[in-house]
């Protein structure tokens, strides 16, 4: 347990961004090593295979799988338009034939004579990836896609809803503590990305989504909302591809929860930027939490700070992520080395530290706290 | 390799979040656990090589052994024992890093060869995502979707007997051509295909598969209806599971050449340590591991071994979908005091969302604890309706039983047999007090009749289930000695009476001659002492609609053993019915904690 510790979440001002953009399969790769790019930008592109349709052939005719080569006007490899002949039999004397239409416009794919059944596929499906954020190619993946890069503000949130999207930055709450409800929203934040406090409450995420905002950056959302809200209660937390009309960003939990001053101060700094957000979420092994991506073009190489950070120690800010004081922020006190005690009885590494602002001392178990990287 | 030259053993399992290693040796002629050392499973960037974190614990175990086992570079394993004592003689490792291995499984008929597919993936120590049959009701395009979807590690392709008819195991065969799914880890490689089906159709699947997966082919598992043979295709998945999906995990082919032994699926592994204990012991085992973010369940029931992999029930990552299976009333019945429904949900949440954190107050340590008796629950459920009909790795059934395969119900887990409970994962080998992980185990399994309670110490089966392979006797001495803490006994009468009824009379005959004397009322829960390696006769007399095994109101006689905790005596009937009332039931729940002196008072 010698790193019992919790790495937290990035909350940057200035850093150096990059993310890969493949392609789910092989395709065309459409820019160049160093080209600038927007979050707009088709940097990649590729067709997936159609989907298909089988079609029990030998049911359909009446004969023995075996027989329906004797019967098929069409052949494996064949391109066919929905509705067209595929199989027909001879019927009597030219009359009473029986014939098989194809139910999609494709290509035939296979002629079973074991099952009786053909396989239709349906034409490619063109996939785009786009840019994501305003920046540069820092690599290109050949047939796969490519690695953007760009300096900007960046921001891990802790859950979201929703997929990507780009927009706007726009504050609506005044203070990390203000609740955004409905009456805060208006006609203004159409195709913005809004910004609350401690917590969106299910009316506001509703008015939102009426009134046409891309998507919402807060610092608590309800549990029993998140149900009432998907239409069921998420099991595993796994998310992103939700189709609810807005991406969500949730940066400390759930329940109402101050936002991080710092993130906010971020925010607060970068209203009315171009803004990238992607809600998904996957808290599995490969975590993959939502995050803030605001390009900013003041930021150079050389204001991007590389300390890593090596852990905790006396005077490194925290974040308490479990009850009691969940949310509050501390400084650490002192790191006892050996394992304590807590209320449970349990013994574990502990941690002791400092709330910002009551200046209340207190022993945690160090899995309760995470750093909050500077 | 001689094995009677064997002194000093490193074993490890490569979890999803933590790497553990344990280094065993021989002391006064007898295997013992020396040190433990754990260190972060590192296969995700940026160091992508596992390698990496087993160095990282076994660094950790060679600064607490005091000893050196790795090179001066710390990059590789001493082995054999050099001269000066450095280094170990063997070094054997699971892994169920990355996800574990995760299957699909086909069969023509969704009860017959679809059942005796997922016992063999199962037994092999896979997860199974999904059960395609023909007759499974989903139409050939929505199968298709699925297989696509899921994008599993391999795909066991069973279905029809030897010399029947073909159709069926081609139709499923050519919906997984149409699929051309491809493998969840890199889109380099070919996804592995077991085809374990009608050998008449061995040929027509490989005309129509062995140009769009990787296709291996085995022995039918299920031969003629009355027979299932699945040890060829549990072992052929094994063997696809190292050659295929770990050789293109992240420093997995160095990890193998590391090792003396195959490295085995971490379920595989505890399955197999479990089905050794029941057989040299003689007894029936039901054992859990409830992890992160699944469950295993394994029991020998009349020798025959079965398990199951309840992939969503965990207390970190999958805590939330135990809340939403069990629903807010089956946690809330276990939680001693009341709870607002929002404050509840929001908790679940910020536990599934930051999985690492643990409960520092008392009352969210109860809480936990309330999950984790519905996810064993869950998971004990699922097992049961798996653990059903077959009588053996290669077993007949009569034809009679094929109609009776819909029954399956009718389950071998029969909780009046069972002599021995294990529990595993962390909620029960870590909880602060150990009648907290009794208690858990009796709420959730609800054992009937007498039923020994223990928990693997630090969760080390796993290791001794590979080291067992190679070394049976270093395993065995391990696991008595160092591995199971005994909690004691529990004596549970089934049937219902009335509240505060005499349930049972017990007279027991302690370790040193005295008797005790006591009589148990209905709803109540108690303790006797009797300490870790003590046995005590006990003669005990149900009162007339409840029963210890025998019959209604029978006595029985029988040995009892203790352990830390002491012979529990639970008469509050089975089925276990808590009351209606939320002020009665948070009465009832702190009447069994102080009886059971399971918290602290404040």
């Amino acid at each position: 347990m010698a790193s019992a510790y919790t790495p937290g979440l990035k909350i940057v001002g200035k850093t150096r961004f990059e993310k890969d953009r493949k392609l789910p399969m092989k395709g065309t790769v459409h820019v160049k090593k160093g080209e600038r790019v927007t979050a707009e930008t088709v940097v990649a592109s590729t067709y997936l295979p159609g989907n298909v349709s089988p079609m029990n052939v030998a049911n359909l005719l009446g004969c023995e799988p075996k027989e329906i080569t004797d019967f098929m006007i069409r052949k494996q490899g064949d391109q066919v338009q929905k509705g067209e002949v595929l199989a027909e039999t001879p019927g009597l004397w030219g009359f009473f034939k029986t014939k098989v239409q194809s139910v999609i416009a494709g290509t035939l794919e296979n002629v079973s004579t074991v099952t009786g059944q053909i396989i239709l596929r349906e034409p490619p499906i063109p996939v785009e990836v786009h840019g994501y954020v305003d920046g540069e190619v820092a690599e290109v993946y050949p047939e796969e896609g490519i690695r953007v890069a760009t300096l900007g503000t960046f921001i891990q949130g802790i859950f979201g809803i929703g997929g990507e999207t780009v927009a706007p930055l726009k504050m609506v709450a005044k203070n990390p503590s203000d609740v955004l409800d409905a009456a805060n929203i208006t006609a203004d934040h159409k195709g913005k990305i809004i910004v609350g406090g401690s917590l969106v409450t299910a009316p506001a995420l509703a008015r939102a989504i009426e009134m046409g905002v891309k998507g919402v950056i807060v610092g608590g959302y309800d549990a029993f909302d998140l149900k009432e809200f998907l239409g069921y209660d998420l099991g595993v937390a796994i998310t992103g591809t939700e189709d609810k009309g807005i991406t969500l960003v949730v940066t400390e939990g759930f329940g109402k929860i101050n936002m991080a001053r710092k993130t906010f101060d971020l925010l607060v700094a970068s209203e009315g930027k171009k803004t990238s957000i992607n809600g998904a979420t996957q808290i599995r092994a490969g975590v993959i939490r939502p995050e803030v991506v605001i390009p900013l073009a003041e930021v150079k190489e050389q204001d991007v700070s590389h300390e890593v950070n090596m852990g905790m120690k006396p005077g490194s800010l925290i974040r308490i992520i479990r009850q009691p004081k969940f949310g509050s922020v501390a400084k650490v006190v002192s790191l006892p080395e050996k394992p304590a005690h807590i209320p449970t009885e349990a013994k574990v590494r502990t941690v002791e530290i400092e709330l910002l602002d009551t200046k209340e001392r207190m022993v945690l178990p160090r899995a309760n706290v995470e750093i909050i990287e500077e | 390799m001689d094995i009677d030259k064997i002194e000093s053993i490193l074993a490890t399992d490569c979890g999803s979040t933590t790497t553990k290693a344990i280094l065993i040796e021989k002391r006064d002629g007898e295997f013992r656990l020396i040190v433990r050392g754990e260190a972060p499973t590192t296969v995700e960037a940026p160091v992508e090589d596992v390698t990496k974190g087993v160095l990282n614990a076994v660094s950790e175990v060679q600064e607490l052994a005091g000893r050196q086992i790795l090179n001066d570079a710390q990059t590789e394993l001493i082995k054999p024992r050099d001269k000066a004592g450095k280094g170990v003689d063997l070094y054997v490792s699971t892994s169920s890093a990355g996800g574990g291995l995760q299957m699909m499984v086909t069969g023509v008929v969704k009860t017959m060869s679809g059942e005796s597919a997922t016992r063999a993936a199962l037994g092999a120590g896979a997860i199974v995502m999904d059960v395609m049959a023909t007759n499974d009701g989903r139409l050939p395009h929505q199968k298709i979707q699925r297989i696509r979807h899921l994008r599993p590690d391999m795909i066991l392709l069973s279905g029809g007997v030897d010399g029947g008819t073909t159709s069926h195991v081609i139709e499923l065969a050519e919906i997984i051509a149409a699929a051309s799914p491809k493998a969840r880890l890199g889109i380099g490689y070919e996804l592995p295909v077991l085809y374990a089906g009608n050998k008449e159709a061995t040929e027509l699947v490989r005309e129509r598969l062995a140009n769009k997966v990787a296709l291996d082919t085995c022995d039918n598992l299920r031969p003629t209806l009355e027979k299932e043979n699945l040890m060829p295709a549990r072992h052929k998945i094994q063997h696809l599971f190292l050659e295929h999906v770990m050789s293109h995990a992240p420093g997995y082919p160095n990890l193998m050449k590391m090792t003396d032994v195959d490295i085995m699926p971490t379920p595989g592994a505890v399955g197999d340590i479990m089905q050794l204990i029941s057989r040299r012991k003689g007894l029936t085992v039901v054992g859990v591991d409830i992890g992160g973010a699944t469950t295993d369940v394994f029991s020998v029931f009349q020798g025959i071994y079965n398990k199951s992999v309840s992939a969503n029930y965990g207390m970190s990552y999958s805590i939330s979908n135990v809340f939403a299976e069990a629903g807010m009333e089956n946690i809330m019945r276990w939680v001693p005091f009341a709870m607002d429904e929002r404050d509840l949900r929001n908790r679940v949440k910020n536990k599934m969302i930051r999985p690492t954190t643990i409960p520092s107050l008392l009352e969210e340590l109860m809480v936990e604890q309330a999950c984790a008796r519905e996810a064993l629950r869950l998971s004990f459920d699922q097992h049961r309706s798996l653990a059903v009909g077959l009588k053996g790795i290669q077993q007949e059934r009569t034809i009679g039983d094929v109609f009776d395969q819909t029954m399956t119900g009718q389950t071998l887990v029969n909780l009046k047999d069972l002599n021995m409970l294990i529990g595993s994962g962390g909620v029960l080998s870590h909880a602060p007090r150990r009648q907290q992980s009794a208690m858990m185990m009796i709420d959730a399994f609800l054992p009937e009749g007498i039923t020994q309670l223990t928990v693997d110490s630090i969760f080390m089966m796993p290791q001794l289930g590979v080291l067992a392979k190679v070394h049976e006797q270093a395993a065995l001495s391990v696991f008595d000695k160092d591995c199971l803490i005994y909690l004691g006994t529990c004596i549970s009468p089934t049937g219902v009476s009335k509240d505060g009824a005499v349930a049972l009379e017990a007279t027991i005959t302690m370790p040193d001659g005295s008797t005790v004397k006591e009589t148990f009322k209905f709803g109540e829960l108690k303790v006797v002492p009797l300490g870790v390696g003590q046995t005590a006769r006990a003669r005990l007399k149900p009162s007339y609609g409840l029963d210890m095994g025998d019959g209604d109101g029978v006595a029985i006689e029988a040995e009892v053993h203790g352990g830390v905790v002491g012979l529990i005596f639970d008469t509050r009937g089975r089925p276990l019915n808590l009351p209606k009332d939320d002020g009665e039931r948070i009465k009832k729940l702190q009447s069994w904690n102080a009886a059971l002196n399971m918290y602290p008072k404040n």
